[in-house]
């Protein structure tokens, strides 16, 4: 499903030049579990941004579901991540005047879809979390298991393939933090890819594929 | 993104800080509200003067003894020039020409006119029985001058109202005889009560034959030829038509001058217009400072809203669909603003209205559109660059803590 050659990305911060990512090459199917482990400033964001089209390689090819999407063009790329690809995050960013149900929506608003059928959507989605009490609930009346668990539904909302979380756990404590991963398990069940940035020991051992970074470079890739 | 989606999205944002909103709003409707209102004031001024101008008769072209060699020189006072008189003659030849209505001549000249021990100066006016109409003065009592060859020094005048008032208090003035200058003329009736148009008062003013005016003033000429054309479209012809007549007449030269309402009108027109554009103009800047402040604020909301643009644009926003949410909350502002400026601008011109009764104050429907329209140009206008800034921004770089 993804299929990245010799991906590199430079920043330019002042006249220096960092390299957040070295020539990495991945290969991923469709349904697998990754964990994306490693110190704090060794690419992984990075990487999980150029897979998730939010920034391009400096260098090197993506190709996305057999489709090269290295040059796309700015609202090509939005639509590939509108339809394919669901973003968590570990600062949840939901929308704080919008509430719960109008947050999961935000996608379906996006790509155009009738408000009937949204509504019917939004509230399976919810189900789906186990939030369908919440859902008239405004972010700052819901605990941080609860906004991650949002989060959740409104990127499962266009039924992606591709589900990206940048340390989903991070902002939680053990046992919410488990919850949540118990959510996007069961997701990655029924066949969503699930790519987890994690500095969590114990969820690196439930990922089916771990892959370590140091310095913008993958030193390990392991399969259990 | 459906338009609906957009609108709510935007109208969300502009809810969530009421008090931002109705101040960007409140310069709007200042700007478009004075906008309003000053064009209302222009175009009531205007009004005013077209309107005295119809007061004074329509279709009107006056002839002037004398050649106004260069504008501006009042004519028939030009030195070094001899001008022959206009005359009673004159008058009734014009008066055959096609396309005339009705021909006045008319003589003006100060008089003392008395009754008994009762006497004032008054305004003396020698003319015909078609100045009424004309002039569109209006009969108070009995009848006006009567008709009849102009020739004719009947002993007969008509009042003005003042002039009534004060020799006959309320007595029925009709039947008595007053004394103007050597003669007594019959009252045969009164102007009603008109007041000032044009700065000539006619209830000061006292009419009679132009013949017997003639005789006391001891003239053979006219002041003027007042000519009432058939129509609009006659006026060009007539006032040709006249010029050639008199010149024929005049053995061949060119010594009167023809001037027309119209003529007079349209330059006060073209004024009045071009004062009622330069004040709308200047408010309209106003509108402009708007513009800056919804630019600013705007730009201050892109910074402070750069996470969620990261995540709208993470969920499949485009720089376009980004782009248009800000153009749209701006376009909200400037309409909103633009409704309650026209509201305020209607509603001020309504208090001049009662201020100024004599003034026509209507807010021109273009004036109201053009604010309206600018107001909202300005508004998308000043936000392009926010909401370009907004849709540019690096999504990646938007959604992490740095
Ligand atoms: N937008 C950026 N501008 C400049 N430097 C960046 C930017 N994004 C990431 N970096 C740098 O790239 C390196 C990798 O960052 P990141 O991928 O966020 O690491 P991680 O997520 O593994 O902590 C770091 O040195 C970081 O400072
Ligand atoms: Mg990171």
């Amino acid at each position: 499903m993804i299929q990245l050659d010799q991906a590199s990305r430079t920043f330019q911060v002042g006249d220096q030049q960092v390299l957040a990512l070295r020539e990495v090459s991945l290969s991923i199917a469709a349904g697998e579990y990754i964990a994306i482990m490693g110190p704090s400033g060794s690419g992984k964001s990075t990487l999980l941004n150029l897979l998730g089209l939010l920034d391009r390689p400096s260098g090197g090819r993506y190709s996305l579901d057999g489709r090269d999407v290295t040059g796309l063009n700015e609202a090509e790329s939005a639509r590939v991540r509108r339809d394919k690809i669901g973003f968590v995050f570990q600062f949840f960013h939901l929308v704080p005047r919008l509430d719960a149900a109008a947050n999961v929506a935000l996608p379906l608003v996006l790509a155009g879809i009738a408000p009937a059928e949204r509504k019917q959507r939004v509230a399976q989605l919810l189900a789906d979390v186990g939030l369908s009490e919440r859902a008239d609930h405004l972010p700052s009346q819901l605990s941080g298991g609860q906004l991650q668990r949002v989060a959740i539904a409104r990127a499962m909302s266009m039924h992606p393939a591709l589900l990206l979380a940048d340390e989903p756990t991070g902002n939680l404590d053990r046992a919410t933090g488990r919850e949540v991963m118990g959510v996007l398990e069961g997701l990655n069940q029924r066949g969503a890819t699930l790519i987890v940035i994690t500095h969590d020991q114990e969820i690196g051992a439930r990922a089916r594929r771990r892959i370590g970074m140091e310095d913008g470079r993958v030193i390990s890739d392991t399969a259990t | 993104m459906r338009l609906a989606d957009t609108f709510a999205l935007a109208w969300g944002t502009l809810a969530q800080q009421p008090r931002r909103t109705a101040l960007i709003g409140l310069a709007m409707s200042i700007g478009v509200g004075a906008v309003v209102v000053l064009t209302a004031l222009g175009e009531g001024a205007r009004g005013y003067v077209l309107e005295q101008f119809a007061s004074i008769g329509t279709n009107l072209i006056i002839v002037i003894p004398g050649r106004a060699e260069t504008t501006g020189a009042a004519p028939g006072v030009l030195s070094g020039e001899t001008t022959r008189d206009l005359t009673l003659e004159d008058a009734d030849a014009v008066a055959r020409i096609a396309w005339v209505a009705a021909v006045a001549p008319l003589n003006v000249g100060a008089a003392q006119i008395t009754r008994g021990s009762l006497g004032r100066e008054a305004v003396l006016l020698g003319s015909t029985a078609p100045l009424l109409s004309i002039r569109h003065m209006h009969l108070g009592l009995g009848h006006f001058l009567p008709p009849g060859p102009s020739d004719q020094a009947t002993p007969v005048c008509v009042l003005g109202d003042k002039i009534r008032a004060e020799l006959f208090g309320n007595a029925n003035p009709l039947g008595g005889w007053v004394r103007i200058g050597d003669r007594r003329f019959r009252v045969i009736g009164t102007l009603a009560a008109q007041g000032q148009q044009m700065g000539f008062n006619t209830d000061e003013a006292v009419v009679i034959p132009v013949a017997a005016a003639q005789q006391l003033f001891n003239t053979p000429s006219l002041f003027r030829i007042l000519i009432e054309a058939r129509g609009r479209a006659a006026v060009p012809r007539v006032k040709a038509e006249t010029l050639a007549l008199l010149k024929l007449r005049h053995e061949g030269e060119e010594d009167v001058t023809v001037i027309t309402q119209d003529a007079v009108l349209a330059t006060f027109d073209r004024i009045l217009t071009a004062l009622t554009l330069a004040v709308g103009g200047i408010a309209a800047i106003s509108l402009g400072v708007a513009g800056v402040l919804i630019m600013n604020v705007m730009l201050v909301s892109v910074a402070q809203r750069r996470a969620e643009i990261g995540l709208l644009k993470a969920l499949g926003a485009s720089a376009h669909n980004v782009r248009a949410l800000f153009l749209v909350e701006a376009g909200l502002i400037a309409t909103l603003g633009a409704a309650g400026g026209v509201a305020l601008g209607l509603a001020a011109s309504f208090v001049l209205g009662r201020v100024y009764p004599q003034l026509p104050i209507v807010p021109p429907l273009w004036a109201v559109a053009a604010a309206v329209a600018t107001a909202i140009l300005a508004g998308l206008l000043f936000a392009w660059l926010p909401a370009r800034r907004a849709a540019r921004l690096d999504a990646a770089l938007s959604l992490t803590r740095r």
